[in-house]
């Protein structure tokens, strides 16, 4: 293989996986926006999605697409119960109270799922078959193309519901201010709930796509949420197209290091890189104006 | 002076506390729960250190664990594979980890709430691929093995009841220097740091210096205490450096009690021994720490420490109330 042909592979697998972590990004920045709050069970819920999918469809025997959409109901019901435990009844929360909370969720997540589905590493059916499609000098296979078309589908919708629809408007109030957002009628409480309903589901769905290309099992969350909230630093904590540029500078960078320097320390560049953001724009590469170091 | 106002005598409590902990080998005569106090003076050690940062500063730190592992590395490369002597190796990386912690404070301690913690984490996550990733130095995977133990003269540290007093004797200074320091003009400065930066710097604390300054110095205990554990087990691995084990210490402290020293050994105690009770039911530790994880930010926020008294004076005036009603 000549090098053109290895690097359009990288980066060609570096944007399909860029997309995921965009997917997961976008889930932080909506409950971010919303509520002010890092949710660090958010790959977990990514986690449930993959695993989820599997029990329905493996051990269930049910139809791939009912396995999905149930799996994605599941999670999303958990996202719900998790924000009505944890999150509502916690009173006067500090920063450091709310990454402890989260971080309990996310261990009793994991710690059920262990229970349920033990801690073998299981693998999903691809959606569409095996067979590697050419696409100029590398291939690509049916999976990557349906993460890229959900991805996209999932942007567009979360675009167009920010901007045209009540809920959206109203989650949009929340975040730029929830005490005026409260004055006008808007119930912010119940957006807090909407904004982890939402997030949860596209967390999950970010997990069923990927599950038949890297193989799930219970702890797989740790990671995948951890490279979704770089993609949200990168991006500026946006829940459009900034987190998706984000995922997508990340997943590149990350193969291309990965391919090229050493594909063990592939996950450290995700965290250089995370760190550097942080040093240098904590405000993100596409935000303009003031840096708000919260 | 009455037991009352003794009790409330910072010096007295610390000889109490002292004593206690010199007397329990002979109370739990050698063997298996020796070996596990051993442990609980190590996480002590690191729990008071964290404390520091995230109970008197305020500032999270999700990365604790790779300070530990620094020390516990470094010393082990340095003592088992270039044949240096152990307690100038352990001064020297608990220096060189200090001047480290020094250097990433001024950058990673401009965040705050949640960006620090994921900033912390992932340092925390670099250091733990590393210790992984490069086999020459730290043996990958499997780990470092033939550290040798700490030596005194013609004493060696080579069992569970010398290691116990090696590793309390340590603990016991620590908690003696943290003390004074959180009851110092520095602690003071900490606590205002805690409740707001502008009004800290407004009364003339130098707020990023002070900082800088507590988490470079809670490295260089965490690394003291990484360079015990190499030194007491012989063996290290990546596998007892990673987030999870960052996780665990955050909780200590905040089980035990935010900004109260003797919390954190409450807290490193308990976490330590849990596990260890809960052997029994395998698996179940994983949901049981992380439900106590919830339960205790929801309802004992203040920690064990307040919480407990707390709730037995609840108890105390509710019956007396009752008496009272009756």
């Amino acid at each position: 293989m000549n090098l053109i042909q290895q690097l359009s592979q990288y980066i060609l697998s570096g944007l399909s996986t860029g997309a995921i972590y965009a997917l997961i990004g976008v889930g932080f920045a909506i409950i971010h926006n919303a509520t002010g709050i890092i949710n660090f069970a958010q790959g977990e819920f990514v986690m449930l999605g993959g695993m989820l999918t599997l029990f329905f469809s493996a051990t269930l025997k049910l139809p791939l697409l009912l396995a999905v959409v149930l799996a994605i109901v599941v999670s999303t019901i958990a996202g719900i119960v998790f924000e009505r435990l944890a999150i509502r009844p916690l009173k006067d929360a500090t920063p450091i109270n709310l990454v402890i909370i989260t971080i309990g969720g996310s261990i009793l997540i994991r710690g059920i799922s262990m229970l349920l589905w033990g801690k073998e590493t299981h693998s999903l059916p691809t959606f569409s078959g095996d067979e590697p499609i050419l696409l100029g000098e590398a291939t690509i296979l049916p999976q990557h193309l349906w993460i890229f078309a959900v991805t996209t589908v999932l942007i567009v919708f979360s675009k167009l519901f920010f901007s045209y629809t009540i809920s959206g408007k109203a989650m949009r109030a929340c975040a730029y201010n929830r005490r005026a957002a409260g004055l006008v009628g808007i119930d912010v409480r119940r957006m807090v709930l909407f904004s982890f309903a939402i997030s949860s589901a596209m967390g999950s769905l970010a997990g069923i796509i990927i599950a038949p290309l890297t193989m799930t099992s219970y702890d797989v969350g740790v990671m995948l949420g951890l490279k979704g909230f770089c993609a949200a630093i990168i991006g500026g904590m946006s829940s459009g197209l900034g987190t998706v540029f984000g995922g997508v500078i990340l997943g590149v960078l990350e193969a291309l290091g990965a391919g090229l320097l050493s594909s063990g320390y592939k996950d450290a560049i995700a965290f250089v890189i995370l760190l550097l953001i942080l040093f240098i724009r904590p405000q993100g590469l596409f935000r303009k104006g003031e840096s708000e170091r919260v | 002076m009455n037991m009352n106002s003794l009790l409330r005598n910072e010096g007295f409590r610390f000889i109490l506390f002292a004593v206690l902990i010199m007397a329990l080998p002979s109370i739990l005569s050698g063997g298996y729960l020796l070996n596990v106090f051993v442990f609980v003076g190590i996480h002590t050690l690191l729990a008071v250190a964290l404390n520091l940062l995230l109970g008197y500063a305020g500032q999270i730190s999700l990365g604790q664990a790779a300070f530990f592992g620094l020390g516990a590395y470094a010393s082990g490369i340095l003592t088992a594979t270039y044949g240096q002597n152990p307690w100038v190796s352990m001064v020297a990386v608990a220096a060189a980890v200090g001047l480290l912690a020094f250097l990433i404070g001024f950058p990673i301690l401009k965040l705050k709430g949640h960006y620090l913690a994921m900033a912390t984490l992932g340092f925390g996550i670099i250091v733990y691929i590393a210790l992984n990733e490069a086999v020459d130095l730290t043996g990958g995977p499997s780990g470092l093995s033939g550290i040798p133990n700490l030596a005194l003269g013609g004493l060696t540290f080579d069992n569970d009841l010398k290691n116990y007093y090696l590793v309390w004797g340590v603990t016991l200074a620590t908690i003696l220097l943290s003390l004074n320091l959180v009851n110092s003009r520095v602690g003071r400065g900490l606590r205002a740091i805690h409740d707001s930066e502008v009004a800290a710097r407004v009364m003339g604390v130098h707020v990023r210096l002070l900082k800088v300054q507590i988490f470079a110095l809670s490295a260089v205990i965490s690394s003291l205490a990484g360079s015990l554990y190499a030194h007491t087990m012989t063996f290290v691995s990546p596998a007892s450096f990673g987030f999870n084990f960052s996780v665990e210490l955050v909780t200590m402290v905040i089980i035990g009690g935010l900004g109260s020293i003797y919390g954190s050994f409450l807290g490193a105690a308990l976490l330590t021994l849990l596990p260890e009770m809960l052997r029994a039911f395998q698996d179940y530790d994983i949901i049981v720490y992380g439900l106590l994880l919830i339960i205790m930010t929801m309802f004992m926020p203040g920690g064990l420490v307040r919480g407990v008294p707390a709730l037995a004076r609840r108890l105390l005036t509710r019956s007396e109330k009752g008496r009272a009603d009756a």
